[in-house]
């Protein structure tokens, strides 16, 4: 996955709440077997409505997503998350996440922070005041910074490591080889196999 | 120390734990499918990675199907080749279209015996958390995470909090399992469950049938849960019975042992701990664009408190004050990993014998897999649903989302047994509420909605 350091750019207002991964990416379009090319389906019903607010002109070459509690609700997939990522952004600002596309977000490299309601309220009106606002997100710091607004943010150091390293899941798994074999060799005769 | 049901699974299944990172977990059984697979197999390609144990990996064809005679679509059809391929190509059993054994993953699983009590069992879909019903912790996850476990046979998670649900005394007549988890869902939120395990417990939830256990667990998820839990019992080892993949002999006899040690210790404790009266809970309808959005079948629409609830009202051509009973859908959805399995389709059929679907409506009745639907039409069940006016189709996911050709037009309406009432869900523009099977029959009869009791008399 591409690493994270730092990250300034332009946000997308989407101020809703449990928006689900069926309005991210609705299902129809889950049938590419690549992993690119989502980026024109995505919010493709909402993106109907010209004052949606994705096609605003203003918004255009955003790169942050600004959104509402439980972002990401319903069906694991990750296709949700290529979408997001096709179609520019590099980090989600939302005060709560739905567990799967959190994790999901994770594995593809699309950072997702999780910021205090208030903050996010100074954000969005910043924002919808004027679409050119400049937000930095720093991993490195754990901050978001904006004109008028510094907010750290959690993340724990081994998420953020690999984010900084740009590491494959698999390779880490991997140095635990001996550990694997060991909890397979030692498993109930009793259990299933194909 | 006293443990829960979901602590003691959680620690019998690291393979490696160090503080400050995800524990590493191990899983016995990787349920496969064509949606979210391709690009975790082209992963494994790029990297000249294997499959690590392709005897604990099982594969089928459910979301993009057609469940009717007739052609997949070209993209559709592309998306199935590219799993029968990696499956010969990592060696992969995989039930395809055509095969008896083929059906919706999280049906095929549970009726075949793969799935067992004290398991860790995985899929690309957030409905895995249906395989909790038999005390097997059970979760979706993303193509990413498909990957990994596809070359590792491990998966690296965060440990969830615990949260007990308990529902205790009687269900009243005609509440079913759908109306419990539609009644825990609206109470708790679909966000309530977030960062949690949930065990169902109580005396409601013991009653119900391994069926009604899953039609609960499966929508644990809508409630934000990682996963949902039941204790496995003897309603749970007799189910577990002469199951094709079940052990037999002395292997079942220390799986009993080992099952019986795995209900929650007294004294264990939960993170967070929610208690509904049973009697409080009744038949239910979705109004809204999320589970949570979910009112008494005897109620109505109620006010809009939020302009979330304003803008899933606009949507579903709904108005505030509405009784339930007054909405009437074009088309009626009987089937889906949540309400597809034979006991389901024998509710909906002992309210639709000697009655007909309503003039007008479209109505159809889609088994979870191709067994069900065999046992189903060896007690005449199938006739049932014809003779009614219910179109009676093969195993898939079919209406419950829009990747197959079974889908809602525009503006259409549909009582639908299915999990999800998101915008669009069953096709653009279409209108979802959510219900039990016995509530979509009667409906059907009826053209509003109704109970199987509304119907007295009616033909």
């Amino acid at each position: 996955m591409r690493p994270f350091t730092t990250h300034t750019g332009t946000a997308v207002p989407l101020d809703r709440s449990d928006v689900d991964t069926d309005q991210i990416l609705p299902a129809e379009h889950l049938k590419r077997v690549e992993r690119t090319g989502f980026g024109p389906f995505l919010f493709e019903s909402w993106r109907e409505d010209p004052d949606f607010v994705l096609n605003k002109k203003e918004h255009l070459g955003a790169t942050i997503l600004l959104a509402g509690p439980n972002f990401g609700s319903g069906s694991s997939r990750e296709h949700a998350v290529w979408a997001l990522e096709d179609h520019g952004f590099r980090a989600i600002l939302a005060p709560s996440f739905a567990d799967i596309f959190r994790n999901n977000c994770m594995k593809a490299g699309l950072l997702p922070v999780r910021l205090p309601s208030e903050t996010m309220r100074t954000l969005m009106d910043a924002v919808l005041e004027d679409p050119a606002t400049p937000i930095t997100v720093d991993l490195a710091s754990r901050a978001v910074s904006a004109p008028g607004v510094e907010a750290a943010f959690e993340i724990d150091d081994f998420t953020r490591w690999r984010f900084l390293e740009g590491l494959d899941d698999i390779g880490l798994t991997l140095r635990h080889a001996e550990a694997i074999d060991v909890h397979e060799a030692a498993r109930p005769s009793w259990l299933p196999i194909v | 120390m006293a443990q829960t049901l979901f602590e003691k699974v959680w620690e019998q299944h690291v393979v490696h734990s160090a503080e400050g990172e995800p524990d590493l977990l191990y899983v016995d059984l990787h349920l496969v499918h064509e949606v979210t697979s391709p690009q975790a197999f082209d992963g494994l390609r790029l990297a000249g990675r294997t499959v690590r144990r392709p005897d604990l990996t099982v594969a089928t064809m459910d979301h993009n199907v057609p469940t009717a005679p007739g052609p997949a679509d070209p993209v559709s059809v592309r998306q199935m080749e590219a799993l029968a391929r990696n499956c010969a190509e990592f060696g992969i059993r995989l039930f395809q279209t055509g095969d008896i054994a083929q059906g919706i993953v999280h049906v095929i699983g549970p009726q075949m015996g793969l799935t067992q009590p004290g398991m860790l069992i995985v899929c690309g879909d957030s409905h895995t958390s249906t395989h909790g019903a038999f005390g097997a912790l059970a979760f979706g996850i993303g193509t990413s995470e498909v990957e990994h476990v596809l070359a590792t046979q491990t998966l690296p998670q965060e440990e969830p909090r615990t949260m007990a649900v308990t529902v205790e005394g009687d269900l009243p007549s005609g509440v079913s399992a759908k109306d419990v988890i539609l009644g825990i869902i609206a109470r708790i939120g679909t966000n309530g469950g977030a960062g949690h395990v949930v065990e169902y417990r109580g005396s409601a939830i013991r009653s119900l049938s391994m069926e009604g256990r899953m039609t609960v667990c499966n929508m644990s998820i809508e409630a934000g849960a990682r996963a949902g839990m039941v204790a496995p019992d003897d309603t749970t080892f007799a189910y577990l019975e002469e199951r094709p993949h079940a052990p037999t002999g002395a292997d079942r006899e220390r799986a009993l042992d080992h099952w019986r040690s795995l209900a929650t210790d007294p004294g264990a404790t939960f993170d967070r701990e929610v208690e509904i009266d049973a009697a409080e809970l009744s038949p239910c309808v979705s109004w809204g664009t999320n589970p949570g959005q979910t009112a008494a079948l005897d109620g109505v629409v109620p006010e809009s408190a939020d302009e979330a609830a304003e803008r899933a009202l606009a949507y579903m051509g709904l108005e505030a004050g509405t009784p339930i009973r007054e909405i009437r859908p074009d088309t009626i959805f009987i089937g889906s990993c949540t309400n597809g399995r034979l006991e389901d389709l024998r509710e909906a059929a002992a309210v639709l014998r000697g009655r007909r679907v309503r003039e007008g409506l479209r109505a159809l009745a889609v088994p979870g897999s191709m067994r069900i639907k065999a046992a189903a039409e060896s007690e005449g069940l199938d006739e049932v649903f014809r003779a009614a006016g219910f179109e009676w189709r093969d195993a898939g996911c079919s209406m419950c989302l829009g990747m197959n050709p079974d889908r809602l037009a525009p503006g259409e309406r549909c009582a639908s047994t299915s999990n999800r009432n998101f915008e669009g869900r069953q096709g653009k523009g279409g209108r979802t509420h959510l219900v039990s099977p016995a509530v979509a029959a009667a409906t059907a009869v009826a053209g509003h909605f109704c109970t199987p009791a509304d119907l007295e008399g009616v033909r």
